[in-house]
This record gives C-alpha cells, sequence and structure tokens, in this order.
C-alpha cells in the first residue's frame, strides 16, 4: 500500500513539523512495515506551467515536429520545439526552461534543432521523474493553474510516499481511510474519515434489477448509473499524479475514479458499459461447464466455485476477479453502471488463485472490505464523474443487503494486561478500542465489544487484546524471564546425533548437507536393482525441479554431489559426512483433515499421527583422494574402503555400540569390497569401496569409499559397568596363523577370543602377510596377545595353556594352522 | 701386600706421608681435569680411584702403622680419597653437562614442520549454532523437541489457525506429497513449511506446563538464491503455563540475544500477523557485533499462542497461556558470520564449512 504523505496530511491533522523519520517510526510501530520511502525525483532551476499559444507543424523531417509558442509568465512567449503530438493550443503544461536541470542531471538549455531554437522543453511524465508514462509531453489540462506559477507543487515533487506492507489480516488498511485513522490514533490527533459522506437523497426507482442468489458470498451488492458522462475528458493532474504515486496507471476517467475511490476507501469497483448489459442481474456460482471472456480477453472455463455477475445474456463478469470483455467500457462510452460489492474474502482467494488473476481489487477483496461502504463509495465516484465528466444519476442506487448485526465479543478489560504483563487501565483499553473504532457497552470489567464494520478480523478477545498492545505500543512491555520447571536435558537420541556428528568432524569429515530431493537418474545411477527397496520413493507434487521429484530414501546421492562439486572445484582430498533423515516410501493411509475448532478425537488424532511416515535418521560417509595427504613423513595414504568401514565404527562407539563387520553384497557398493555393518545381529547399514562402474558414471575418482547407516537402529546404549583393573603382571604372546584367503579375520579374532577364555585381556591383529612361505591361497594373520588374571602372576605353563586353547579353538573354527 | 701385622716397612710407609698422598691428588685432579669426555673419564678412573689407585693402597698400609701414628696417617688418607672422589665427581657431572647439552643441541628439530596426517574435519555451521541455541534453552529448563520433516497438513497448517484457504496452502508456497499408489490421490502430508507444527505435537502429547525448543528443517517452493533457500531451518520456542505474559516472552528473547551475540543484545519488537500467534510480533534483535558497525537486525517472529490454536490442541485457554517464537538459523548466520550468499549453505563446498571447525 503505497501512502502519499501529501494524501494523508489532507484526512490527518498531522502534528507540526512531524519528519519523514517519525512517520516511518510511527507506522512500524502500528505494524506497517516500511518497505520503501520515495522521496521525490530532484530537479533544479526554472520548472514552471506554461500554456501553448501556437503550433507550427514543422515538415520535412524523418517524424513530425512542433514548434510552439508556450506562455510561461514573462512578457514574451518562449518559442519550444517538441516532438509530441497530444496536445492543442490552450493547453498547459510543464516547461523546463533553460538553466534547469531535471531528474537524472538533465540540463536544459537553449539549443538549435529542426531549424528553430528552442527555448526550453515541453516535459512528460518520464522525464519529470514522476512516472513511466512517455506515450507524449504531460497536459495538465486548460484551467486551474497560472502559467509561470511553479510546478514542483503542481507536480507533487515535494511529496514523499510511504510503501508500507499490509499484512493479510489488515484489510481495512489497504486504503488511505484505514492508514489515516490507525496514524490518528496512535498519534493522538484529529483526522477526517472520507466515508463519512452525506448520502445523495437520490430519487426514483432503483437503476437496475438485481438478485444476489448466493449471499452466502455476497451480502451486498450495491449499483449506481450515471449517464452522459463526457467519454473524452481526461481525468484531472491531481487525481491522475496520486494514482501514479500510488502505482496505478491512468486509464480514463471512469476507470481512473474507480480506482482513485478504492485507494481512498478501500472498495473496490467495477464500471459496466450500461448500454451492453442486457436484463436484470442476477450475483451466481457458475454452472461446470460455464465459459467468460474477461477483460484480459482470456476465454476462461468456469468452475461451480466461480462466483458470476451475469445478465441475460450469461456472465458479465468473475466477481471481485475481473470483469467480462463484452460490458466493458470504451472510448464511446458515456452510460455507466457502477458496482460495489462485498464478497466473502476466502472465495475471492480461491478464484484469483484458479485463474492466476491477481489485482489491487483482489488484494483488498481478499483480506476483506467494509461492507458498510458500498453506496458510500458509489456516491463519491458519480461525484467525481459527476465533476470532471459532466456525469449524472439516474435512479436510486440498487442495494441488495442480507448481511446479519454484528456479535459483539465479551471480553474481560483486564485480559489485555493480563496477556501483555503491562497494567493498563480500564479507560487505556477503552481509549484504544473506541479509537479503532468498536462499539463498547458494559459496566465495570465485563465489556461488551462490537467490532466496526471495516474489522473482519476482530473475532475473539485475543483480537482486541492485540489492538490494545499495539496502540500501547510494544516498547511498554517489560523483560521478565519466566521460570521453567527443571527440565530434562537432552534426549539419549539427540545427545547421540551431537556426538555422532562430532566424532566424524574428528575424525576429519567435512558435514555436507543437501537437500532431500532425489529422482530416478539419481537412482539409476547408484546401479540400485529394479526391486531394491530404496527406489520406493514418495514423490512431491510440486517439485522445484522435474528430475528430483522425490523425497530421499538415501544420503548417498546428495553426498556424492558434493563430492563430485569439491572436486569440481579443485578439490582433491574430500571426506564428507551428512546425517539427516531419509523417507523411505509406504503405502500408508492419507492423513486425515479433522476440524481444528478443539483437538480430534483420539481416533482420528492416531490417525493422524499414524499417516505421516517413519524418517529413519541416516548417517553416510564419502571420501576420496588421500585420506593422509604425502608430506616430509612420506608418501600419502589413500583413502579406501577401510576408511569408510572404520567411519562406521566411529559412528557405532559415539553412540555406544558395538559393530561387528560382515562380507556383503549392495549396490552401490564394489561386490568384493562391500562390509554389511551389524549391530547384535541387525544389519544397520553398508560400507566398503563404490563400484567402478557407479565411480565412471558419477564421474568421481576410482576407489571412492562410502558408508551409510540407519543411527536410528543403533541400540540405546546401556550403562557401562566399570571394569576391575588387574595389578598382576601381564604375558605378553605374538601368534602368527596361516589361514585360507576366504576367511574373514574377524572370524579367527572371533575363535581366538573364544578359545583363549577370560585371561584373555586384548588381542590385537598386528599383521597380515602373503607370499612365500606362505602356501599360495592362505594368508598369515599374526596377532598380538595380552594375558593377565585378576588375582595372581600367570605363571608360563597357564600362558602356554592359554595359547595352546586359543590355537585349537581357531583351528576347529576357521581350520587356521600355526605358521611354521 | 702387608697385613695388619705386617712388620714396619718404610717403602710402605712413605705412601702414607703427606707428600706421597699430596702427589697422588694432584696426579688424580690433572687427569680427571684433563679427560675430555666421559669415556676419557671413565678410562683413567682406575689409575685414580680403583683398587690399584695410590690413595686406596695407602689406606691398606694403615693398619701396619703404630696405633699412635695411625689416626693421624688416616685423616691424610681419608681427606685425599675425599678430595680425588669429589673431584672425580665434580668432573663427571661437569662432563655429563656437557654430553647432555651437546646431544640435545643436536636432537634440534624444526617445530615448524607441519603434521597434518589426518586432516580436520568440521560440523555445518548451521548445526553447532542449533546446539548452541538449544543449550541455552536446556539452561533455562526448556527440552529439545523433534518432528518430522514431512509433516500431516494438519499438524502444519489447521491445528496453527490456517484456513483452508491460506495462501500459504497454495502449490506455490508449500510442497505436497502425493498420495495413493499411483500419487495421483491427496496424501494430507506436506513437507513442514515452519517448525511450528512441533508445537502443535507437543500440546498434543503432553500436559502444561510446557517448555520446548524445537529445531530442525523446513521447506518452501523458493527457488535457490543468494537471498533464498528451498531447504533452511528454524528454531521453534513454545512456552505453555498458567499465567505466562508478553513480558515472559520478551524476557526469554532478551536473554538468548544475550547469550549469543553478547551483553548488549536485546530485542525489538514490530506488530505483525501469524496465524497461530495473537498478539503477534516481528523481532529485531541488536546485534553490536555487526561487521557493518552495532545495529538491529531482523530476526523472527513471536507472540502468544492463538486461543483457537490452543483449543485445536486441547488445551484450556482459559487456564493456560502460552508464548511462541520463531527464527531462522541461516539468518542468525547471516549476520553472526557474515554470511552472504546462501549459495555457500546450498553448495557444501568443504572450504566453507572447514571453517566453522567442529564446534564454533
Amino acid at each position: 500500500m503505497k501512502v502519499p504523505v501529501s494524501w494523508l496530511s489532507e484526512l490527518v491533522d498531522l502534528p507540526a513539523g512531524i519528519t519523514v523519520e517519525e512517520l516511518d517510526a510511527a507506522f512500524v510501530r502500528l505494524g506497517f512495515e516500511v518497505e520503501d520511502v520515495v522521496r521525490p525525483p530532484v530537479t533544479a532551476g526554472p520548472l514552471v506551467v506554461g500554456r501553448v499559444l501556437e503550433i507550427e507543424e514543422l515538415t520535412g523531417f524523418k517524424k513530425p515536429i512542433r514548434y510552439c509558442q508556450v506562455e510561461v509568465g514573462e512578457p514574451e512567449p518562449r518559442g519550444i520545439v517538441c516532438g509530441a503530438r497530444n496536445f492543442a493550443v490552450g493547453d498547459l503544461v510543464v516547461a523546463a526552461l533553460p538553466g534547469a536541470v531535471l531528474p537524472g542531471d538533465f540540463a536544459i538549455a537553449a539549443r538549435k534543432t529542426y531549424d528553430h531554437v528552442s527555448d526550453g522543453m515541453i516535459c512528460s511524465v518520464r522525464e519529470l521523474g514522476i512516472g513511466e508514462d512517455h506515450a507524449g509531453i504531460l497536459v495538465l489540462g486548460q484551467g486551474g493553474y497560472v502559467p509561470g506559477t511553479p510546478a514542483t507543487d503542481v507536480l507533487g515533487l515535494e511529496d514523499v510516499v510511504f510503501d508500507l506492507e499490509v499484512t493479510p489480516d489488515r484489510g481495512y488498511a489497504m486504503s488511505m481511510r484505514g492508514i489515516a485513522r490507525d496514524l490518528a490514533g496512535v498519534l493522538g490527533v484529529t483526522w477526517r474519515d472520507p466515508a463519512d459522506l452525506p448520502l445523495p437523497d437520490w430519487p426514483g426507482a432503483p437503476a437496475w434489477e438485481v438478485t444476489v442468489a448466493d449471499p452466502d458470498r455476497c451480502d451486498r451488492f450495491s449499483m449506481l448509473a450515471v449517464e452522459d458522462l463526457d467519454p473524452a475528458a481526461p481525468s484531472p493532474w491531481p487525481l491522475r499524479r496520486r494514482l501514479a504515486q500510488c502505482g496505478i496507471r491512468s486509464i480514463s476517467l471512469a476507470v481512473d475514479v474507480t480506482n482513485y475511490v478504492m485507494l481512498e476507501l478501500g472498495q473496490p469497483m467495477h464500471a459496466f458499459d450500461r448500454t451492453t448489459v442486457t436484463g436484470p442481474i442476477t450475483v451466481r456460482r457458475a454452472t461446470a461447464g460455464e465459459r467468460l471472456t474477461t477483460l484480459d480477453g482470456a476465454d476462461r472455463a468456469l468452475t461451480d466455485d466461480d462466483l458470476l455477475i451475469t445478465d441475460e445474456s450469461g456472465p458479465i463478469g468473475l466477481a471481485g476477479v475481473m470483469g467480462g470483455a463484452s460490458t466493458e467500457i470504451g472510448d464511446a462510452t458515456g452510460a455507466v453502471l457502477l458496482e460495489a460489492a462485498h464478497w466473502e474474502p476466502n472465495g475471492i482467494s480461491r478464484g484469483v488463485r484458479r485463474h492466476r488473476l491477481p489485482s489491487e481489487a483482489g488484494k483488498r477483496f481478499e483480506r476483506g472490505t467494509d461492507p458498510e461502504v458500498t453506496v458510500v463509495a458509489l456516491a463519491r465516484a458519480a461525484a467525481l464523474l459527476a465533476e470532471h465528466g459532466g456525469a449524472r444519476v439516474v435512479g436510486a442506487p440498487v442495494d441488495v443487503d442480507t448481511r446479519t448485526p454484528r456479535e459483539s465479543i465479551a471480553i474481560d478489560a483486564g485480559l489485555p494486561g493480563r496477556i501483555a504483563g503491562v497494567p493498563y487501565t480500564r479507560a487505556e483499553v477503552l481509549e484504544v478500542l473506541t479509537a479503532i473504532g468498536a462499539e463498547v457497552t458494559g459496566d465495570g470489567d465485563a465489556l461488551r465489544v462490537t467490532p466496526p464494520s471495516w474489522r473482519g478480523d476482530l473475532l475473539e478477545p485475543a483480537d482486541l487484546v492485540e489492538e490494545v498492545v499495539r496502540f500501547r505500543g510494544f516498547d511498554e512491555i517489560p523483560s521478565i524471564l519466566p521460570t521453567a520447571p527443571p527440565g530434562g536435558g537432552l534426549t539419549e537420541r539427540q545427545r547421540r546425533r551431537r556426538s555422532i556428528g562430532r566424532a566424524l568432524a574428528e575424525a576429519g569429515y567435512v558435514e555436507a548437507p543437501a537437500f532431500p530431493f532425489t529422482g530416478p537418474a539419481q537412482l539409476d545411477a547408484l546401479g540400485l536393482p529394479a526391486d531394491d527397496d530404496r527406489r520406493r520413493v514418495i514423490t512431491v507434487r510440486n517439485p522445484l525441479s522435474e528430475e528430483a521429484p522425490a523425497l530421499r530414501t538415501t544420503l548417498l546421492p546428495g553426498l556424492l554431489a558434493a563430492l563430485g562439486r569439491n572436486l569440481a572445484r579443485g578439490l582433491r582430498d574430500v571426506a564428507l559426512f551428512e546425517h539427516g533423515s531419509v523417507f523411505p516410501g509406504g503405502d500408508g493411509a492419507p492423513a486425515p483433515l479433522p476440524g481444528a475448532d478443539r483437538r480430534p478425537d483420539d481416533a482420528t488424532l492416531a490417525a493422524l499421527l499414524g499417516a505421516v511416515p517413519a524418517q529413519p535418521w541416516h548417517v553416510a560417509v564419502a571420501l576420496t583422494g588421500h585420506r593422509e595427504p604425502r608430506g616430509w613423513w612420506g608418501p600419502g595414504r589413500p583413502a579406501a574402503w577401510a576408511d569408510a568401514v572404520q567411519a562406521a565404527r566411529v559412528v557405532a562407539a559415539a553412540a555406544g555400540a558395538e559393530l561387528t563387520v560382515e562380507q556383503a553384497e549392495r549396490a552401490p557398493w564394489h561386490p568384493g569390497r562391500c562390509a554389511a555393518l551389524l549391530v547384535g545381529g541387525q544389519v544397520i547399514g553398508y560400507a566398503g569401496e563404490l563400484h567402478p562402474k557407479v565411480c565412471e558414471v558419477l564421474g568421481l575418482p576410482a576407489r571412492t569409499a562410502v558408508m551409510e547407516l540407519d543411527a536410528d537402529a543403533l541400540p540405546e546404549p546401556t550403562v557401562a559397568q566399570a571394569p576391575s583393573i588387574s595389578t598382576f603382571p601381564p604375558v605378553l604372546i605374538d601368534l602368527a596363523l596361516v589361514v585360507a584367503d576366504d576367511i574373514p579375520a574377524a572370524d579367527v579374532a572371533a575363535a581366538l577370543r573364544e578359545g583363549a577364555g577370560e585371561l584373555l585381556e586384548h588381542l590385537r591383529l598386528f599383521d597380515v602377510y602373503t607370499g612365500a612361505p606362505v602356501p599360495a591361497g592362505s594368508r598369515s594373520l599374526a596377532y598380538a596377545l595380552t594375558l593377565r588374571a585378576p588375582d595372581r602372576t600367570l605363571t608360563s605353563e597357564e600362558a602356554t595353556a592359554v595359547r595352546d586353547a586359543a590355537m585349537a579353538a581357531a583351528a576347529a573354527a576357521t581350520g587356521a594352522q600355526p605358521r611354521a | 701386600m702387608s697385613g695388619a701385622n705386617d712388620p714396619y716397612d718404610p717403602k710402605q710407609v712413605a705412601a702414607l706421608s703427606p707428600e706421597a698422598l699430596d702427589e697422588a691428588v694432584r696426579a688424580a685432579l690433572g687427569a680427571f681435569a684433563a679427560a675430555a669426555d666421559l669415556e676419557a673419564l671413565a678410562a683413567v678412573r682406575p689409575a685414580h680411584l680403583g683398587d690399584r689407585a695410590p690413595v686406596l693402597l695407602a689406606r691398606r698400609e694403615l693398619g701396619a702403622l703404630p696405633p699412635a701414628a695411625r689416626s693421624d696417617a688416616g685423616k691424610r688418607v681419608n681427606a685425599a680419597r675425599v678430595a680425588v672422589t669429589e673431584a672425580y665427581e665434580a668432573r663427571r657431572a661437569e662432563l655429563e653437562a656437557e654430553r647432555d647439552a651437546r646431544v640435545l643441541a643436536e636432537e634440534r628439530v624444526d617445530v615448524t614442520l607441519p603434521w597434518d596426517r589426518t586432516p580436520r574435519g568440521a560440523r555445518h555451521p548451521l548445526t553447532t549454532l542449533i546446539d548452541r541455541i538449544a543449550d541455552i534453552f536446556v539452561g533455562m529448563g526448556y527440552e529439545v523437541a523433534d518432528g518430522p520433516e514431512l509433516e500431516a497438513e494438519w499438524l502444519n497448517f489447521d491445528a496453527l489457525n490456517f484456513g483452508p484457504d491460506h495462501p500459504a496452502r497454495w502449490l506455490s508456497d508449500t510442497f505436497f506429497v502425493a498420495g495413493g499408489r499411483d500419487g495421483d490421490e491427496d496424501s494430507g502430508l506436506v513437507l513442514r513449511t515452519h517448525t511450528s507444527p512441533v508445537q502443535a505435537r507437543t500440546m498434543l502429547e503432553r500436559e502444561p506446563p510446557i517448555y520446548v525448543v524445537a529445531p530442525g528443517r523446513v521447506y518452501r517452493t523458493d527457488e535457490l538464491d543468494a537471498t533464498h533457500l528451498p531447504v533452511f531451518h528454524q528454531v521453534e520456542g513454545l512456552a505453555v503455563d498458567r499465567g505466562l505474559t508478553m513480558a515472559h516472552l520478551r524476557g526469554t528473547l532478551d536473554h538468548l540475544a544475550r547469550q549469543l551475540f553478547g551483553p548488549d543484545a536485546r530485542t525489538r519488537w514490530r506488530p505483525h500477523f501469524f496465524p497461530f500467534t495473537e498478539p503477534s510480533a516481528e523481532f529485531d534483535v541488536w546485534f553490536p557485533e555487526h561487521r557493518d558497525g552495532p545495529q538491529w537486525v531482523e530476526w523472527g517472529g513471536c507472540g502468544m499462542v492463538n486461543p483457537r490454536v490452543l483449543r485445536a490442541c486441547g488445551v484450556d485457554p482459559d487456564t493456560y497461556t502460552g508464548f511462541a517464537f520463531g527464527m531462522g538459523i541461516e539468518r542468525a548466520l547471516q549476520f553472526r558470520s557474515a554470511l552472504s550468499d546462501m549459495h555457500d549453505i546450498a553448495e557444501a563446498d568443504v572450504r566453507f564449512t572447514s571453517v566453522f571447525g567442529v564446534e564454533q
């Protein structure tokens, strides 16, 4: 909503000397965000009103040119060359005389052009910096100004315009009337309500026969007919100037007047060419299949939710959204039927959205207009058309009014203070409620408040509380820290998510969150089989990108894309991690949409919560290049499958879980270099080297390693029990075992542990060797064992017995033989 | 070798003469001083302190002396032995110190050599900032509530007093999820547009008093550009209790501002509109550390929970009042860490994230 200060000052008795900054602060305090303060363009030098006395048409040039004699308040007129043609002898124009500087540092000087000396310039709106119109020069009309008058006042070049953001609940503030009332209220000054007009006593029968068939969507529909409008009558400059300041283009007197009244009173209007409307008007819903060609020339299919204005010919307007082409006023229209109605806001909102027809009128109707001012607005428009276009009202107004009286709201006068934490007095509360236009009755603190007609948003006590707090000012509210009851701190799961992120970061991985959208091409690139669970996706109906219409079921596509992006930017050694929700698809029932006036019943609530699919929290890493860089210490160590598996162990350790690893095959991993990650016998993820094909398709370096697991599947950690620490000396034993290549080292270690029993304190694999003398097809695994008893020093016989038992167990379980 | 009862032997007795002892001491001191290193010192030690060293041999002769002479000679011998021993120990200490100094000097390294064998990782600044904010509220007794990103439409909108025709529910604003086997039915699910449905979930699950904070990822159908993200993060706070006022809300936000932005930080409110709060305000925070100088910066929205929301969530608005607030984490990064382009959030460039370390 654009608010020129000059217009505002006509309605509000602004305190003398109030500054732009003070007005800005007042608007913000009222809840009208100041989006922009448009200050007038800067001009300098002689810029005056001139009257065109003579026009000489110059010929022989590429385009028609005029040489004009212009009276500018000096003894002699000035000769000015002008290329525009939209003016006539006698017109008042704006002349920039030599020495003037127009916006954009456009200095005017006398100069010879088209064989004449041009002693100044006749200006267009754009040249003056007050609008975009450059089709011709600015014609102020034929009267009202004396030639030679400085043009800055006439043009409003000293006016400041505030561009205010009006929140969707405040329809009334989409008008000068509404802004003026609030501003006067908060500044504590008087104001004049432009809707407070005496209505003429129009004689005769209503000008048209009208039926409203859908009073739910339209509870007031008013019309007024005028005749003898001079279709050629121009809009007066002050009116055009205000429309321009408010961002509305001038079209014709009839259209400009309806727009002006809309800005002033907040009531949008429509003007029909009265001669094209046939028979009685009915306001009704469309029937499916009906069509209407709107003012913009579009032939629109209608739905049964569209509200129409119809005559005998059928639809002639899409109520509150756009008029029809068949009844549009044209260049010759002298008889106009003006319409002003009150529409149900949500229906307008749906119509605007359905037909993609946002408009100034729509913005007001969908926020809610004042049903009280329909006839006032018609009278105001008729008066302006009479004044500037010679129109006269014929017949009495049409006014179909089915409104019911507004219900009052019961409110305790102390409530605003109790909500705000500020002890407002009853008088203060009453003062605000009165200032916003409400009627307040009731004795003592039990008040009954009837909101004004323009405040459709005031329905509950809380709405009234807001008005009191807003007018009194938010700055009055003190700052008091409440005392919450003692809380339980973070949950195990929350703590774990943090630990996992920290542990991976400490291990050298950089967190790389991605948008959780994916698509078939990304899943294909991973080489997922057709029946893979991760292909069962949830689809977004309105995705940002057609390539990624689904929600991710795995973190890998986003993580690998981030990896690729970093590599493309010239990085070589990259280790990334992400943790976040994935969205596995399912066949869930749709979530119900119960009413919101009370808590849904238990069954509905259960259905609602149950329809929201589980969204497990996954953790993934991806790395390539060097895990350890080369340096002065020696060569680097390339990132490998083992790093990915180790990352899983880091995650499990951070979560307090014991992870075991098994050989596995799963896309997108290398079939020989893929580990299943298990906790308590359940697979929770996979790690290893990416399949070479996947690296190729994604353009990633060979041997890129990745891990992904479901962190939610990690069990809650149990409370660790303190071990008893033996202070007796340990016995250290090294063992080398030869096992077949296909025996997992983890199995050998498990067998050794099992066989060694309770005296084994620690076991560590310290070497893996293949080659002579170890036979082909086998490898040597070397383990360091630490043995210790809790209560004595072990004898060498005991240690030997443990060693033999461990070897025997390994031999039995895995065929391991002592290395010769 | 003479025993204690050996007869007097002038030659042996000569070994006990002060001259002889002085000579032995002098010789020892000279030899020790001449030893250039510990090895040389060790090499000369037997000659002066070994079994056959003159002072040791002289001591054995004491037994042969008459008792009258023994005491006097014994003192002399002892003094000589102590002198030689002390000289030896002093020289050894000296040489050891020299050796240690030399070895330590030789072992000098260039400590500026890098040892970054394990690269440094980092958590995303959004993550660490969320944790930091959550911790401030946990310190006030709040609990951290989680909710799903794919959320029931009813919880995202209806329960929060968004009517069925509210513009936020248009396809142009909110990601809707397809339902049914063929994706052509309504699922009643959306990607949550704010963290506020966690408010509704919390009130539906728990009895007041409620003090929770809910950080998380949210979605809107904005194209990615320097100032917009389709996927971003908010922190939501909700308190429902008897007698809560806007003053408590201000106190809470002021406390948060001070904890995050320093003791001079505070908040300023501007009336605004949100369906789920009434009264509603947007709030700015006074940020003393702004790169362009101390100033107010827009941060979030807040207000008293709309009684309609309380009713929809089964809380009696005549008994309880509540306040709620929400703010953008990316927005906070914008001014706290001078983040200027949202592409940096979306692109996961390690050069961006690494700057923030593990615990920014």
